[in-house]
């Protein structure tokens, strides 16, 4: 075998993360040994390939003019306000450096990242072309969907006489828990109900510090069951409450 | 958009469907927009965007399938040691042949795929690469050599097929 340990470090030279001087003595190598410049240019050859043939997938127009107009509609979240966000995050973390972050200040963030995280997926679920993968009205068609692909069982209300309708649902994750994600329909708002076991999420729930509002979305939370649930939507209050009362009887009876 | 383009390819390579990797990219953009405030000041915003769109796709449905048909590689922090190889580098690389390179990374496990695609494509450095998938620079070192092999043999063996075929065509005429 042929310059063994130069081969060994080929790779990592041709990549630039040899340091400096070691990248000195591997050049004055390869001037004198065939052996490895050969091996060296074929991997170069590999390499520019792998980066051509790479660059494969560039986004269509239309994507990318929705992905502007979705940014574009959240004026704090333009890519031009990245640099603003930015000044504002260090302005936000001198604050809480300053205040010093209590026990307190980092269980309610947690809080409100699990929160923030439900509202991601809401809004990212229903601008899928696919937001869900059971597609029934009916609770008798979708709940046993579920079964087999979560590791616990639910029930789910009966729909007469009320203003809601059930679209479907899909499995969702939540910090790699799995769960229930179903979408509500209430006049023209769509509402999910995200359902999870409580004992899995490892305490990133706190009853203490409830969120009834997050980034504008509604939303009600509770316990039941050994059971986690979240509705959250752009509907009313009153509507999120009614919702979260029908399933809340559908899981006592 | 920072990394827009960048961010799709990467995503279509991942997921190996338009419409998820859009789905992908847009899910990273609004968890960006929205847990910006967890961005470390002084740390790598590339290597941080890459890592919410790998995390969004490792926690999807085709994610999910994709890494739990990987095996666990025992020896993933171990030296890699110098093994003469036989190049199909040498043979390949004509234009003609990119589609087979195409199609030869597309059939690497999903682990291989993207550190190939962080380095090769996305010119990170292993740091960045380690920053990423959230592992050690040692482990970087290792996988990204065994993914490089893994596209060898696979590439020597497409060649042979294809060898093979333009033979049996010849026979035929």
């Amino acid at each position: 075998m042929v310059c063994e340990s130069w081969k060994t470090e080929l790779d990592t030279y041709l990549d630039g993360e040899l340091p400096s001087d070691q990248m000195h003595v591997f050049d004055s190598h390869l001037r004198t040994c065939p052996s490895c410049a050969a091996d060296a240019l074929a991997r170069v050859q590999m390499k520019r390939t792998v980066q051509a043939v790479g660059k494969r997938f560039s986004p269509s127009p239309e994507f990318r003019a929705r992905m502007q107009q979705r940014i574009a509609m959240k004026p704090r979240r333009t890519v031009a306000g990245f640099a603003w966000m930015m000044a504002t995050a260090v302005i936000a973390v001198v604050v809480v450096v300053g205040l010093a972050a209590t026990y307190l200040g980092r269980q309610r963030a947690g809080q409100e990242q699990v929160y923030s995280e439900l509202a991601d997926l809401h809004v990212a679920t229903l601008a899928s072309s696919s937001p869900v993968d059971v597609v029934s009205s009916d609770q008798h068609t979708v709940k046993p969907w579920f079964q087999g692909k979560i590791p616990f069982a639910f029930d789910l209300p009966e729909l007469q006489n009320s203003e809601f309708s059930l679209l479907g649902g899909r499995i969702t994750y939540l910090g790699q828990t799995p769960g229930a994600h179903l979408i509500y329909k209430v006049r023209k708002h769509e509402i999910s109900v995200f359902i999870f076991q409580e004992g899995s999420l490892r305490g990133r729930w706190d009853e203490e510090y409830p969120v009834t509002k997050e980034l504008s979305f509604n939303m009600e939370t509770w316990n039941q069951g050994g059971l986690r649930y979240c509705v959250l939507g752009d509907a009313a209050t009153a509507d999120i409450n009614n919702l979260a009362e029908l399933l809340k009887h559908a899981a006592r009876s | 958009m920072p990394l827009f383009d960048q961010l799709c390819n990467f995503a279509y390579w991942l997921t190996r469907n338009r419409e998820e990797a859009e789905d992908l990219v847009q899910e990273t953009y609004t968890k960006a927009l929205r847990g910006f405030s967890s961005f470390r000041l002084g740390t790598n915003f590339r290597a941080w965007m890459y890592r919410i769109l790998r995390n969004a796709f490792l926690t999807s449905r085709t994610g999910l399938k994709a890494t739990m048909t990987v095996t666990l590689d025992p020896e993933e922090d171990a030296p890699e040691l110098a093994v003469e190889r036989e190049t199909p580098e040498t043979i390949l690389i004509a234009r003609s042949n990119w589609q087979l390179v195409q199609s030869a990374i597309d059939e690497l496990p999903v682990h291989f795929r993207e550190i190939l695609l962080l380095c090769e494509v996305e010119q990170m450095s292993y740091q960045e690469i380690a920053e990423t998938l959230s592992v050690p620079i040692g482990t970087v070192m290792s996988r990204l050599s065994r993914a490089r092999k893994t596209l060898g043999e696979r590439l020597r063996q497409k060649m042979k097929g294809a060898e093979q075929w333009s033979a049996s065509l010849g026979k035929q005429n």
